[in-house]
Order: structure tokens, then C-alpha cells, then sequence
């Protein structure tokens, strides 16, 4: 599902930031752009102080999943983890951004009379979170994370049955949220995965999914400096050779696809 | 916009056009749709290298973000010189600006098997040769040695018709030298830099980041070294110079220009702006009505080092 970009980039302003947990989730008033599907991308820059960080960076917009989309607002969450996010991150109501987008193909329902389980964690709430209210009825969601103040993320799925793994254990189940995956395809493997989160937790319910032949759509992400298509940075690797670029040919991509999901 | 710039007999709407790798016409339509060609950025559009057999391109990490740039390491992805006729074409011919296609061939056979298949569609107007590829002679970049690079120009020149465009790289010792080989042998232009030769180590391992080891430097960072190779070419050559390197504003273009270049390439800030075509050259439109001097009187500015060579710069 790709609803298109209008062309070109284009300045809006913040009108709400708070932290969550661990994150920060920005919403940001973008009148005249169009409705987004879930899973879909754009690129982010503060209007002001991009460049400032250390090493004179950020210089390269960077690409986040949106979160919401209604009503005119775009809300999207970070971690600040590095000079892309800090300064996003420092950003308050009346700042400016510029932003391109939407991105990418987004997911695609289920087929076959499967159920939506939806799996991930950390930074890969967004379009998880996005595709829960699109798809409604309120599907099932795992979600894992490091630890407590982390975990408050999942306050953010609020249109999913939400069970959450904790590495700590500190909320929830002890461990990883593939273990919890794993349990609900014993139950019930007829469904198709949604999933989106870190890398190993990623390639984890890819190998997850492959073992036991249940479909899954993975929103990846990778270091990407134009978000569609003209730079050819955010290549992943094929099963059946080559790459795929992952913000136009993605960033949803079947699992099937793929040999590994990269480490970075 | 009327036709203001002659390029080698190609009359474009501005001068402002892509650098080679730096904008994917056909991905951007998937992205944009229609109207990137309603609004469509560059006055020409560069294709991307084009080589005789498909490349996957180089294993990821790809990109290093760098103060006031990027290096990346792509490694030439492309569908091969079969699948971009069959393809690619059809779907650049929809262009409403006319096609430069981007060709590099590994031995000079493979480069005029390039040139004379794009030479003989009508749906391309000229013909950029990349030279970044190394001589398997003498182990340097053919574009970096006048030899060379002059002995692959004579040797391809007469197959081609069209325009013939030589892309120049920085990591040469005389970036001059090489033009002026490019020039004496028939080139019809010459466009620079490419980027910059440089190398991302993995902070914790001390090892290169990049999947393909080192990778090429672009963006602000290296502005002024294009604007100090750009001059020094357009002082040696008398063919039209195609000057790029880190042009995010129209004054940078119009400094490229006062350097001696006929058209300015945008690279990276392609990526960080997509449109940034269609905004340079409005604004350098803007910028060349404000500074035209009222009279020949005029000598209040101060004159650049270098004297444009263009009649149409």
C-alpha cells in the first residue's frame, strides 16, 4: 500500500512534543499532505540546528515510520540515540521541520482467512501502532523491550491487545518477544506476522516465521540519505541475489525475500 | 521558462541539471508520481552509469554520514546496458528535459560497445563517459592519468555523433592536465568533480565501514575544493565545463559559474531536498537579474580570479 509523496519537501511545525517512557514523540500540524498507509516512511530535519551536533552533523535527513496520522497531524516517536534524533528530540511546539513524504510501500492485509499478530518492539512501534488502527478489531500485538522505562512505549499501541516482553523482566513476560511469538503460532499458527523492531529482534522472527512456513511482512530500516530511491544506500540483500532498496521497494518487504536481516 | 542556455547545440531551460547517481528519475516517479514531471527539477537529466553487464552494486553498509556530507561506496548498480535500453529507456524518454546517458566500460572495447548502442538512440541527446575506473595497465584510474584518458577519448570519439561529455575526477594530481587531453582528442565537454576519495572506520573495530572498503566524499565539505578544480579547468579548456560539488544555494551555482562553468550539477542535496533542482535554478535566476551590471561602466564588483570562458554563463 503506497499512498504518494507530494513532490519535493516541505516545511511544518511542531505543535506538540512529549517523552514516553524513553521516547519522544513528536506531532507535527501537516495540513495539505495526504493520508498515509501503515508501514509508510518519511524524511525528517529539523529546519533549524541540523548540522550542530557533534561532528557537524546531522547533514542527511532521517527516516521515520509515522505513528498517526489524523486529522491534519503527523505524529511520529524516537529515542535519542544520535545526532539525527538528539536534535530531533530537543524540538518543541512552534519548531520546523521539513519533511518528505509519505515513503515506501506499506503493509498489506492479510490473505487466506489469516489473523493479523503483530510483533516488534523498541523504535519499531510506529507502524506497527499505525497498522493496528488500520486494520481495526483490535489484533493481537508482542512487543519486547529492554526494560521498564522502555516498555512505557506500548502505551503508544493503543488500538491492539498489547502483550509485552521485558529483557529485565521489570513488565511482563521475562525475556524476548520471540519466545512469546512463539508460543501464540503454537496456539495458532494460521496467521500472517507483522513485524518491526531492531535488527537481531527482527532477523529473529524472521528465522522465527521461516521455520514454521507462517508469512510475514517485515518494516525494515536502514541508513538511508534520500528516502526514494536516487542514492541506492539502503540495500538489503535477496535470497534470490541482488538488492532491493529498501525505501522504495520497501520498507515492508516479505520475510520470504530475504536471506538475513542485515545488523545495520 | 524560455531555452536561456546553449549546452553543446542542446538548448536548455536553465542551467542547472543532475549529477550522474545522484537522482533516480524512474524510482522518484514511483515515489512522486506525475508530478515530478510537471515540476520536473534539473534542465537535463543525467542517468545513472550505465555498464555493459548488470551490477548488483557493492555489499552494504553503503553510506557514511560525514561533517557536512556523505561518503558512500554504491558501487555502480545499474541493469546493464541491454536492460536500460529495454527498460530504463522508454521511461526516461518521458523526461520533459532532454536525457545525458552516463556510460563506463572496464576496457576500452567495452566503452565503445557503450557508446555506439547509446549513440544511435534518438531518445538520448549526449553521451557522459566515467573514467573512474582503473587502467589495467597502470593500475590508475584511467580518468586520472592524461595518457590514458586522451588514448580512450581518440579511440571513441569517432563512433559517437552525439555530444561526447567526460566526467573528471578530483583524485588526479592535475585535474587540468586530464581536461585538456579530454579536450585535444575531441570531447565536446567535461563535467567535475566526482567525489572525493575517502575512508569510514568503524568506531569500535578501527576497520572500514564501507561494504566496498573506501568510498567518495560529497556534499558542502568539498565545495571549494569543485569550485578551485572547476576554475582550474575552465582556465585550460574551451569546451563547456559541467561544475558540481556540495551546491546546496544559488550562490553556489552562481560561483561554479563565475569559476567558468556553463552548467552546475546538484548531487547531494538531491537527497536532502528533492526539489532542490527547480529551487537552485530559481533562485539563480533570481541572483543573475540582480548582479547583471547596468553598464559596461560597472566596476564597483570586484571580478573573479578567474575569467568565465562561456559566452552563455
Amino acid at each position: 500500500m503506497r499512498t504518494l509523496a507530494p513532490f519535493g519537501r516541505r516545511r511544518v511545525q511542531v505543535v506538540r512534543a512529549e517523552d514516553v517512557g524513553a521516547y519522544r514523540v513528536l506531532h507535527a500540524a501537516d495540513l495539505d499532505g495526504p493520508l498515509p498507509a501503515a508501514g509508510q516512511f518519511y524524511m525528517l530535519a529539523a529546519a533549524a540546528g541540523w548540522g550542530a551536533g557533534e561532528d557537524e552533523r546531522p547533514h542527511l535527513p532521517r527516516a521515520f515510520s509515522f505513528l498517526r496520522a489524523a486529522g491534519g497531524e503527523l505524529s511520529f516517536m524516537l529515542e535519542d540515540v544520535g545526532p539525527g534524533t538528539h536534535r530531533l528530540a530537543g524540538l518543541v511546539a512552534g519548531d520546523e521541520l521539513w519533511i518528505t513524504g509519505p515513503l515506501g510501500a506499506g503493509f498489506r492485509p492479510p490473505d487466506g482467512g489469516r489473523r493479523a499478530l503483530l510483533a516488534g518492539g523498541g523504535v519499531g512501534i510506529p507502524p506497527l501502532a499505525a497498522w493496528a488502527r488500520e486494520l481495526g478489531g483490535r489484533p493481537q500485538a508482542l512487543l519486547g523491550f529492554r526494560d521498564r522505562e522502555h516498555a512505557a512505549g506500548a502505551a503508544l499501541m493503543e488500538e491492539a491487545q498489547v502483550a509485552v516482553a521485558t529483557d529485565d523482566g521489570s513488565v511482563g513476560h521475562r525475556g524476548l518477544v520471540t519466545e512469546l511469538l512463539a508460543a501464540e503460532l503454537a496456539r495458532d499458527a494460521h496467521a500472517v506476522v507483522y513485524a518491526c523492531g531492531p535488527p537481531r529482534m527482527l532477523e529473529a522472527v524472521r528465522a522465527l516465521c521461516g521455520e514454521r512456513g507462517v508469512p510475514a511482512q517485515l518494516a525494515l530500516e536502514a541508513a538511508m540519505a534520500c528516502g526514494f530511491g536516487a542514492c541506492y544506500g539502503c540495500v538489503v540483500a535477496l535470497r534470490d541475489g541482488g538488492y532491493a532498496r529498501i525505501c522504495v521497494d520497501g520498507p515492508v518487504l516479505d520475510a520470504g525475500r530475504l536471506e538475513a536481516v542485515p545488523a545495520h | 521558462m524560455s531555452a536561456v542556455v546553449d549546452f553543446c547545440g542542446l538548448r536548455l531551460e536553465h542551467p542547472i541539471v543532475n549529477g550522474s547517481g545522484t537522482f533516480d528519475a524512474i524510482a522518484a516517479r514511483r515515489a512522486f508520481g506525475d508530478a515530478l514531471l510537471v515540476d520536473f527539477p534539473f534542465s537535463a537529466f543525467v542517468s545513472k552509469t550505465i555498464t555493459l553487464q548488470p551490477r548488483a552494486g557493492n555489499p552494504p553498509p553503503r553510506l557514511w554520514e560525514a561533517p557536512a556530507g556523505m561518503i558512500n561506496s554504491i558501487g555502480l548498480p545499474n541493469r546493464g546496458l541491454a536492460g536500460y535500453l529495454e527498460h530504463d529507456l522508454p521511461q526516461l524518454a518521458r523526461l520533459p528535459v532532454p536525457l545525458i546517458t552516463n556510460v563506463m566500460g572496464s576496457t576500452q572495447d567495452e566503452v565503445a560497445r557503450l557508446v555506439e548502442a547509446v549513440d544511435a538512440r534518438p531518445e538520448i541527446a549526449a553521451i557522459e563517459l566515467n573514467v573512474s575506473c582503473p587502467n589495467v595497465r597502470t593500475g590508475l584510474d584511467i580518468g586520472a592519468d592524461p595518457q590514458s584518458l586522451g588514448s580512450l577519448v581518440r579511440a571513441i570519439r569517432p563512433l559517437a555523433r552525439k555530444p561526447l561529455i567526460v566526467k573528471l575526477t578530483p583524485n588526479t594530481a592535475d585535474v587540468a592536465a586530464v581536461a585538456a587531453a579530454a579536450e585535444r582528442e575531441g570531447a565536446d565537454a567535461v563535467s567535475l568533480v566526482n567525489t572525493l576519495r575517502a575512508l569510514a572506520l568503524t568506531p569500535a573495530t578501527g576497520r572500514p565501514w564501507l561494504g566496498g572498503g573506501t568510498g567518495g566524499l560529497s556534499g558542502p565539505a568539498i565545495r571549494h575544493v569543485a569550485l578551485a578544480q572547476v576554475a582550474a579547468v575552465a582556465r585550460r579548456v574551451s569546451i563547456p565545463v559541467v561544475g558540481m560539488g556540495g551546491v546546496t544555494q544559488p550562490r553556489h551555482a552562481l560561483e561554479l559559474m563565475a569559476a567558468g562553468a556553463t552548467l552546475v550539477a546538484i548531487g547531494t542535496e538531491n537527497f536532502r531536498d528533492p526539489r532542490a533542482g527547480k529551487r537552485i535554478a530559481t533562485g539563480l535566476k533570481s541572483l543573475q537579474i540582480a548582479k547583471r551590471p547596468s553598464t559596461s561602466m560597472n566596476t564597483s564588483e570586484p571580478r573573479p580570479e578567474v575569467d568565465a570562458n562561456c559566452a552563455n554563463s
